[in-house]
């Protein structure tokens, strides 16, 4: 046998042996799989849409289009980002905590759900083409003229498996922050939910003690997690009351008895639509990204946050502030009250300028006094996904200008310089950095296998996902609209640009692909599968 | 006179230029923190401070800057007032397709049907939707966007407007409404004239 394939069966110098790990590190790394797996589902459908918007071709009808553009974003955000999300918060809030995780199977029971839930929803949109958008915007779910009800209700009944599992990881979350595992101290319930959410940073605040010294209960990483589950459990709550009444629809439709659309107002549909929608976008993705950056500073310098209660009191602030900036979503609609579109749309989404740069700030400046360092994976992915939120922030911002926005709404600008590059370069990178930094500790130090395709993936993907953000915003400041299908080459040059850029993520994607199964092997990376004899509540093995 | 290509080149400028100042710098920072130091590096406090007020300082000025630079910025946040006595042009959407008084807009308007607009004045386009949640968009022959606003059913749907150039405008949807709308747009629907220059 090849050197190559023994090393593709065994896995790097046969240093990955799965049955030495314990049940918390299997399930984290079942997480990441999926969420790998998911991820290569939305490149590729990318890479389609990609190649479509140079020129639509016959392979794909346009009904198909819509439908791969719908399931698109909702893979990659629940399928990927979720899973790869919440299987590291899993891992890393009892490493930070000190303690096991609340439920173990709880932790199993949310992934499977999650995981069923976008392949249902991922099935239904492949076989009956339903695609309202992510957006949904009413009456369009509901529009049976143009949908099959069966092929939506099964969309939507998958979009509830995910919300259903999406809670199910809040309340592990929690619990885990609050529980007190048998014979340790007692941990005050209600002193540790104020600490992790922020509350008694804010009360140091207002009572002027915020410069005094002070022991947390909840470590900044924690805090960070916290504060971002409550954004994920507004949201969850919001998409599963959607998808109920959008359920109620469809059955109504298949039993016979339709049921009128003008019941439901469209605008005020939309504002609470985007309410909970933009905790997504505007809320746990910032939280969440901000409480890895630190968490990541601090794990690679070995040293404590720069200004770690200014960092506290950010993370707070970007809370409320994600309460409140839904608008900026509507601000072309001129019936949406100007108030809003002026306070939430505009002002209060500036502040996402502060809150996001003091992350980056805080970051750097983290890094910056621990130097010398040596450039490792984790520490150049973080750098990237810093530069790409530098770059993704200051662009929505644009956008959420009153001004700008009337030449800028559903344009390619949108989900180019903004959307692709906050979730490509900004969110994936920093996750890319997490499993980098993360990989020798859940494979019980497994050797990477080649550095040089490690080089390969970090450059690929930075030049792949800032390129095609740039090539789809040049297209958006051309008029170019985001889903809209062009038939005679209007903006060629950019999209073909666009593809480019695109396939060198996929080629990012291919070597990182390539590097992990080499490290892990396909026994290995089987075994994961496979029950292993240590505790649940272990998060690493004592040896 | 300022129109949305002059606004949108002038984002382009403003985009570009902050996307190389950041690459470079993040670049500078990559190299200099792998480097040895000859004393502990030390980030001052003060400048943390001076960052959250450069910070909240960009953060205000962009729309303060936007709205005394953009011209249809102060009439779109006070059209209701602006807009009450202007010339008004009101379209209906259903199925996926444009009405004006009544009757329903063809894919390519001839010339002598075109709807005639005044330059130079402001001017009201008023469009509801029957059905769907559709937009409503002015375009340039070379695919450039005038403007555009979401119609919302169920909800007046008014924008005023100026035109500050003399051309031929194609009207398109702006949002999606289903596989059906993909096409939703009525090429050289309106006409503008009475100013001293065209696009």
């Amino acid at each position: 046998m090849s050197a190559f394939l023994e090393t593709l069966l065994d896995g790097n110098e046969k240093a990955f042996k799965p049955a030495s790990l314990t049940p918390m590190q299997k399930l984290t790394l079942q997480y990441v799989v999926f969420g790998l797996v998911y991820y290569a589902f939305a490149a590729i459908e990318g890479m389609l849409m990609r190649l479509y918007e140079v020129q639509p071709f016959d392979l794909i009808a346009p009904n198909q289009f819509f439908a791969i553009m719908t399931a698109h974003p909702l893979v990659g955000i629940f399928g990927s980002s979720y899973l790869l999300v919440f299987g590291a918060f899993n891992f890393v809030l009892p490493f930070v905590l000190g303690k096991p995780i609340w439920s173990y199977k709880l932790a199993k029971a949310a992934m499977w759900l999650i995981v069923v839930g976008v392949f249902t929803f991922w099935s239904a949109g492949f076989v009956s083409h339903y695609s309202p958008m992510y957006t949904l915007y009413w009456p369009l779910p509901a529009d049976f003229t143009q949908f099959s009800a069966l092929g939506g209700a099964v969309f939507i009944t998958g979009v509830a498996l995910v919300m259903v599992g999406t809670l199910l990881w809040v309340v592990n979350v929690v619990k885990t922050l609050t529980f007190t595992p048998p014979g340790a101290d007692h941990v005050p319930v209600l002193a540790t939910l104020g600490d992790a959410l922020g509350l008694t940073t804010m009360k140091r605040l207002v009572t002027g003690r915020i410069r005094e010294p002070f022991e947390h209960l909840v470590p900044l990483p924690a805090a960070a997690i916290a504060r971002g589950t409550v954004d994920v459990l507004f949201n969850a709550l919001i998409l599963t009351f959607t998808g109920v009444l959008i359920l109620v629809y469809m059955v109504a439709e298949l039993s016979g008895n339709s049921l009128k659309t003008t019941w439901v107002d469209a605008l005020l549909y939309k504002n609470w639509f985007w309410w909970g929608l933009d905790l997504i976008a505007d809320g746990l993705v910032l939280i969440f990204v901000a409480g890895t950056w630190y968490l990541l500073a601090n794990l690679i310098t070995g040293k404590p946050v720069f200004m770690e209660k200014w960092a506290r009191l950010a993370l707070g602030v970007e809370l409320v502030v994600s309460w409140t900036v839904w608008s900026h979503h509507l601000l072309s609609d001129q019936a949406q009250p100007e108030l809003l579109k002026m306070g939430s749309g505009e002002l209060v989404t500036a502040f996402e300028l502060i809150t996001q740069g003091l992350a980056f700030f805080i970051t750097l400046a983290t890094l910056y006094r621990a130097r010398p360092l040596a450039m490792t994976n984790e520490l150049k992915f973080l750098i990237g996904g810093l530069l790409g939120f530098a770059l993704a922030v200051p662009a929505g911002i644009m956008q959420a200008d009153v001004g700008l926005n009337r030449v800028l709404h559903n344009t390619q600008w949108v989900v180019g310089p903004h959307v692709h590059v906050a979730i490509l370069v900004g969110l994936t990178m920093t996750l890319y950095s997490a499993v980098y930094f993360l990989l020798p500790i859940l494979t019980n130090g497994a050797k990477l296998w080649s550095q040089k395709l490690a080089t390969l993936h970090f450059w690929c993907h930075l030049v792949g996902g800032v390129g095609m953000g740039a090539f789809m915003g040049m297209a958006g400041l051309q008029g170019m609209l985001r889903r809209t299908i062009y038939v005679n080459f209007e903006y060629g040059p950019y999209m073909v640009l666009a593809a480019l850029s695109g396939a060198l993520l996929l080629v990012a994607l291919a070597a990182f692909l390539l590097n992990i199964v080499m490290t892990l092997g396909l026994k290995g990376a089987l075994g994961i599968f496979r029950k292993g004899d240590l505790p649940e509540t272990q998060l690493l093995p004592t040896a | 006179m300022i129109d949305s290509t002059t606004v949108l080149w002038g984002q382009t400028i403003v985009y570009t230029a902050y996307v190389l100042i950041i690459s470079a710098v993040v670049g500078w920072f990559a190299l200099v923190i792998t480097r040895p130091t000859g004393s502990p590096p030390i980030v001052k406090p003060a400048y943390f401070y001076a960052f959250v007020a450069f910070l909240t300082t960009i953060g205000v000025s962009l729309h303060l800057v936007t709205y005394n630079t953009i011209p249809w910025v102060p009439d779109d946040l006070n059209a209701k007032e602006v807009g009450r006595d202007v010339p008004t042009f009101s379209f209906t959407m259903r199925n996926h397709q444009y009405y004006y008084d009544g009757s329903v807009l063809a894919d390519v308007v001839p010339e002598a049907s075109r709807i005639k607009v005044p330059c130079g004045t402001l001017v009201k386009f008023a469009v509801t939707s029957d059905d769907q949640t559709y937009g409503f968009g002015l375009f340039r022959s070379n695919n450039s966007m005038v403007m555009q606003m979401q119609v919302v059913p169920g909800h007046s749907n008014d924008l005023v407007w100026t035109f500050v150039k003399n051309g031929t405008y194609s009207i398109r949807s702006t949002e999606y409404s289903g596989p059906k709308g993909n096409q939703l747009q009525v090429k050289d629907a309106i006409v503008v004239s009475g100013c001293e220059k065209g696009e």
